[in-house]
């Protein structure tokens, strides 16, 4: 496959501009308790009732810190190769709204609980490195609801206090791509570590995009507008291609851009700038004197870097180096953990290669077809893996083998039991096969004088009619070998 | 430093406290002279102090993670100005 090359570039009316992008991406720690009360984190549950007074900001309520969700954030900045700071301080991040009932929201500031690492993209044209900048902890706030009432917005504090962890990359991302491949990354690492379920419908992973242009060969970045809260990754990249274009409009016609926060909208396709937040974003943060800074015992890291599994990088490094798989069908096989899996519970008892074939051909066309994760997949890995194995051992022929799959896919039966009970069993018999090919033979006498003076075409003829008679149950090796001979 | 009126108008605007003129004369006077009166403190020198954000020299205390509160939808919302029998009700705050 020829190596593509970077080519997104933002056409101007005066020459080519390059798109800065850099990511915020909160993603809800995977905790069954809030950061710092001890409700429930449990989506979908009836409004209000994963609700305690903490979460509420009734006076007097102080917060304590879920030990759990410190560790998560721990891990996940292990897995980003991310320094681990021992000490940090949460902040107030201060600003009104119905659905943020303390007035403020416990952040990280200057202090952040994890500092600078890296994140390794596979791109169509080489590897890409991105920078994180750090991860910090955070409360998420409440959902207010405006199409219930017409005149009122409705507000559920469910959600109010759960653990966010903010991850801020460098301003390292150069196109719409790279940000689909810098999320699923993201979203996949977490996967990996359990820190994170990466659920984009249900809110656990959004992102607010930051994006500049600047002209291609310039070193200075541009002024860049923050959008905020976009919640799938089709949406990202929607809203980057409609804001760059905005910005290189603006820029060619001899303006400025003001530094602002926009709202992407979906129905729309385009940004609109969010003129409310422009002054509420003097946040006034300070250190929030209801907690104490937070100190990590070096122990704590050690003990957590040991816990750690093997990573998606790590995976695909094993892949390729102890199975001989190609980096593209490696990099396949660990994008998503429950694929990762699947794969190393089919090979327990199959062949690597083979089993990497029916996953990514046969199995995924099927996922695909169905519109199911691998996760819900009609067939378990055990019992494709002993269908694999079954070809292997000859027992069955490729083409019999594609049958049986379908079968499997009504019913995950084990496929030694579909090949018994509808007979599929390979033909490997030499003398059964032998009588066969001789029959098939008398029967085209004038074809075999054809082939024999020189018409070899015809050799796929008699396999062919040798596989009819056998109802495609022949051992297709066999079947061939017996017909060299017989023709000679 | 000093607070000007605007930095006053700014300020009791982020913190919702509406002001009339007057008072955004006075307390501007007042924020000044307590800004002053801080200032002194820039005289130490702090170069060899690491910043310091609780004067408490421990850490953070923590829990363990539990589901031991929540539930307690009528107490919540008993004291929300309005409310009906789910949710918080607030006027429209629409993006």
């Amino acid at each position: 496959m020829a190596e593509k090359k970077f080519d997104y570039f933002i056409n101007g009316e005066n020459g080519k501009w390059e798109v800065i992008i850099g990511l915020e991406v909160h993603a809800q720690v995977l905790s069954k308790s809030k950061l710092f009360s001890s409700s429930s984190t449990k989506f979908g549950a009836e409004p209000n009732t994963q609700v305690s007074l903490v979460d509420s900001a009734f006076p007097g309520m102080l917060p304590v810190i879920n030990q759990f969700c410190i560790e998560q954030s721990i891990k996940t900045g292990l897995g980003l190769k991310a320094i681990i700071n021992l000490n940090s301080v949460f902040d107030r991040k201060n600003y009104f709204y119905a659905d943020l009932p303390q007035g403020y929201q416990i952040s990280q500031y200057k202090k952040p609980l994890v500092g600078e690492g890296e994140v390794i993209l596979d791109m169509p044209y080489g590897t890409k490195k991105v920078g994180i900048e750090r991860l910090h902890l955070e409360q998420d706030a409440g959902k207010s609801i405006h199409d219930i009432d017409p005149d009122n917005s409705f507000v559920d504090l469910n959600r109010s206090g759960v653990a966010l962890m903010e991850i801020v990359s460098k301003p390292d991302l150069r196109s719409p791509e790279e940000v689909n491949f810098y999320v699923k990354k993201l979203r996949s690492i977490m996967r990996y570590l359990g820190t994170c379920d990466g659920n984009m419908q249900e809110g656990s992973l959004r992102a607010d995009v930051n994006v500049s242009v600047r002209k291609v060969g310039d070193s200075q970045y541009g002024t860049r507008c923050e959008i905020k809260n976009v919640n799938s990754i089709k949406f990202m990249q929607m809203a980057i291609e409609h804001e760059a274009k905005r910005q290189v409009e603006i820029l060619e016609s001899g303006k400025k851009i003001d530094q602002e926060t926009r709202l992407f909208d979906v129905k729309k396709n385009t940004t609109r700038s969010m003129r409310s937040k422009e002054e509420a974003h003097d946040y006034r943060y300070f250190p929030d004197p209801d907690l104490l800074p937070l100190k990590l015992n070096k122990g704590l890291i050690d003990k957590l870097k040991k816990e750690l599994p093997e990573l998606p990088d790590q995976k695909k490094d094993r892949f390729i180096k102890d199975h001989n798989l190609s980096p593209y069908e490696a990099n396949i096989l660990v994008s998503e953990k429950e694929i990762s899996d699947y794969y190393e519970e089919m090979i327990k008892e199959c062949d690597k290669k083979l089993a990497t074939n029916w996953i990514t051909v046969e199995l995924f066309a099927v996922l695909n077809k169905n519109n199911l994760s691998i996760s819900q997949s009609p067939i378990s890995a055990k019992n494709l893996s002993s269908l694999v194995k079954m070809i292997t051992l000859g027992k069955i022929s490729g083409k019999i083998a594609k049958d049986v799959f379908e079968k499997m896919q009504v019913s995950d039966k084990d496929p030694k039991q579909i090949v018994e009970e509808e007979g599929l069993v390979q033909q490997s018999d030499p003398k059964e096969l032998e009588k066969i090919v001789l029959e098939v033979l008398s029967k085209n006498q004038d074809k075999v004088i054809q082939y024999q003076s020189g018409k070899v075409k015809l050799f796929g003829y008699f396999v062919g009619e040798v596989m009819k008679v056998s109802k495609g149950k022949a051992n297709p090796n066999l079947v061939n070998d017996i017909l060299k001979i017989k023709l000679k | 430093m000093s607070i000007d009126k605007d930095t006053v108008k700014h300020i009791s605007k982020l913190a919702r406290i509406s002001l009339d003129e007057k008072k955004i004369d006075n307390l501007s006077k007042d924020l000044s002279s307590i800004m002053k009166f801080i200032e002194k403190l820039n005289k130490l020198s702090t170069d060899k102090t690491n910043p310091l954000t609780s004067i408490i020299n421990a850490s953070l205390k923590s829990r363990k993670d539990e589901v031991r509160d929540g539930k307690i939808r009528s107490q919540i919302l008993k004291n929300s100005p309005e409310k009906n029998e789910e949710f918080f009700v607030v006027p429209k705050v629409i993006e």
